[in-house]
């Protein structure tokens, strides 16, 4: 509340509202006053809350996945007696974590290379040539990011089984590819749009052919838009669960996610929670310490699309 | 710029789009072929059986169930998340008091590690905040039952997952925690972009907080809101509610059925109950109130664009 001088209405329906309503009090300049700083606490006390709520899980299994399983179940807030960084190691080892992730970062490297080399030569196609057909291509693959992908996966089972790729790494990258493809191109159609058309014009001249003009004129000069959508499709990648769920079955070549929530039911027969949630941090803090890192590159990739 | 256009255009447009047709445009079109077939998946032959898979549909009561849950998701968790994200970007980058000789339109004290802090859940995979959840909704060793006899409400100790009346609301109570840190970002980054005259302007012509919100904000950000809301439908209705429902809720689909969405029946029917045919019918199904939403929504939020 900033210099309030008349009673304004106060559409209701919204948190803020009644906390206006509440601190209605007599004299304008003491309402002023009064209202914003009422305002000001009640809705700095939700911030606070929400963040609260947001990083309480978080801490919460950080701290778990240092306990023994006696504690985790006796006093699950309290902090660990002594750190048991044994469960860290025994998740890693025994409950094949290290395999998991080497399987999520070759299937997500693979698939992250593809996307941006096979996503930016389509949409440089589609954004700078004409020719009949241009549109329908362009649609066809930005229709595919509004289809619900389940209703796909039933024959996409059967006909990655019949081409011998069903629980094969490269078999997942290819599909990674397939489906990250919607977005990527529609995104970087936009953005090859913005890039101007004189340099490559001159290059051109010059007499460099269209392939050499593309990979060594506008890449480069795309890197800004491939470094939102390379974050984008990391992270939808890294953290792709219904794909592989269908599609790679097969205990030893399980990625991340997957191979989490097979330790999710097998440690609760052998009631090793300690060593699943050891798991479940050894996945999360990657990410999330990439995140902070990155921080400013993260929020511009992941918000890019939409606010397009 | 006509030499060997279009024998670059094929050779730059092959690649992805036959990759694109193979995995995704091709299964579409299959599954929805394979709707009126009694395929079992299994093996390969099948025959036509007309609409006999949409009849079975109707009459079938377990996929009523699903379908009144993904439409409550769609309609409940963009409505909620939304909401939340709108007023807390508000708060978060207008909803400050003018400091002496600052801008006169700011944010809270500490918006960026608000910021920081709200998107935490989006750079984590959906499989390991529904991993994590689940251990929290735990009835006896949990950390909310836990948390909730540590403050002395000792008598007040729900079965969350486990009651058939509560076991949806906490699957959707996981979905807004994961996804409005990422529309509060989002909504920062529009509200950013709106030039601060026109708050100025407000504040002189006596408007508080909420009638700012309401007439300057808001309309100001609606394209933004609106692909929001697209986008939020989406989600719910596939990936995000597949992941929460599958990890988290027994069955997996909850007690008595309580918590099954369509995307998981789909799933469960072709890949467990080797019914792919009737699998794709649901999943038809499913396609018709993905589309169905999405025109909705961007009918009725048609508004004038605002030029600023």
């Amino acid at each position: 509340m900033k210099t309030t001088q008349s009673p304004a209405p106060v559409p209701a329906g919204e948190p803020g509202a009644a906390a206006g309503r509440a601190a209605a009090p007599s004299g304008p300049p003491a309402r002023e006053k009064k209202e914003g700083t009422v305002l000001n606490v009640f809705s700095h006390g939700i911030l606070v809350i929400w963040a609260i709520m947001v990083a309480l899980p978080l801490v919460w299994a950080v701290m778990t996945s240092f306990k023994d399983d006696r504690s985790i179940f006796s006093s699950p807030w309290s902090l660990p007696e002594t750190l048991h960084f044994d469960n860290w190691s025994r998740a890693w080892t025994q409950a094949n974590m290290s395999d998991y992730f080497l399987n999520t970062i070759l299937v997500v490297g693979g698939s992250l290379i593809g996307t941006l080399v096979l996503g930016s030569m389509a949409a440089y196609v589609l954004a700078r040539f004409e020719f009949p057909g241009n549109r329908f291509v362009y649609y066809l693959f930005v229709g595919g990011m509004s289809f619900p992908i389940m209703l796909a996966l039933v024959p996409l089972f059967y006909v990655v089984n019949n081409m011998g790729l069903l629980n094969t790494i490269h078999g997942l990258i290819l599909v990674y590819i397939a489906y990250s493809l919607p977005f990527t191109v529609f995104f970087l159609t936009a953005f090859f749009r913005t890039l101007p058309t004189s340099v490559a014009e001159a290059a051109f001249v010059d007499g460099a052919s269209h392939t050499r003009t593309f990979f060594q004129i506008m890449l480069p000069m795309a890197k800004p838009g491939l470094i939102s959508v390379g974050i984008f499709n990391f992270l939808g990648q890294w953290n792709q669960y219904m794909l592989p769920t269908v599609l790679n079955t097969d205990p030893d070549k399980r990625v991340l996610t997957q191979g989490l929530v097979q330790l999710a039911v097998s440690q609760g027969y052998k009631g090793d929670w300690s060593g699943l949630f050891a798991g479940l941090v050894m996945a999360m803090l990657p990410v999330l310490g990439a995140y902070i890192v990155f921080q400013r590159q993260v929020v511009q990739g992941l918000t890019a699309g939409a606010l397009k | 710029m006509q030499h060997g256009k279009y024998r670059f255009i094929v050779g730059f447009l092959a690649v992805p789009l036959g990759l694109y047709t193979l995995f995704v445009v091709w299964p579409f079109i299959q599954s929805i072929y394979y709707s009126f077939t009694d395929w079992t998946g299994l093996s390969p032959e099948f025959e036509m059986v007309g609409l006999a898979n949409y009849e079975r549909m109707l009459d079938d009561d377990i996929f009523w169930k699903s379908l009144q849950h993904s439409l409550l998701f769609a309609l409940l968790l963009p409505v909620v998340t939304i909401g939340l994200a709108l007023f807390f970007s508000f708060m978060i980058n207008v909803g400050g008091r003018r400091r002496r000789g600052g801008p006169a339109i700011t944010g809270v004290r500490g918006s960026s590690v608000y910021k920081i802090v709200y998107f935490f859940p989006q750079v984590l995979s959906i499989a390991i905040v529904a991993l994590l959840f689940a251990f929290a909704y735990n009835p006896d060793s949990g950390a909310i039952n836990s948390l909730l006899r540590g403050i002395g409400l000792g008598e007040l100790q729900p079965l969350w997952l486990g009651d058939p009346d509560l076991a949806l609301w906490c699957v959707m109570a996981v979905l807004v925690w994961s996804t409005t840190g990422f529309f509060v970002v989002l909504f920062s980054a529009g509200m950013a972009s709106i030039p601060a005259e026109l708050y100025e302007a407000a504040l002189l012509d006596g408007a508080n907080r909420v009638t700012t919100f309401f007439r300057v904000t808001l309309p100001l950000l609606w394209d933004t809101v609106q692909s929001g809301w697209v986008y939020m439908g989406i989600l719910a209705l596939g990936a995000e509610s597949f992941a929460v429902v599958q990890i988290m809720t027994t069955g997996p689909g909850g007690p008595d059925y309580s918590t099954t969405v369509m995307v998981l029946y789909v799933y469960q029917k072709a890949f467990r109950d080797g019914q792919a045919a009737y699998a794709t019918t649901i999943g038809v199904a499913l396609l018709v109130v993905t589309l169905a939403f999405s025109a909705v929504v961007l009918r009725l939020g048609r508004r004038e664009r605002l030029e600023y």
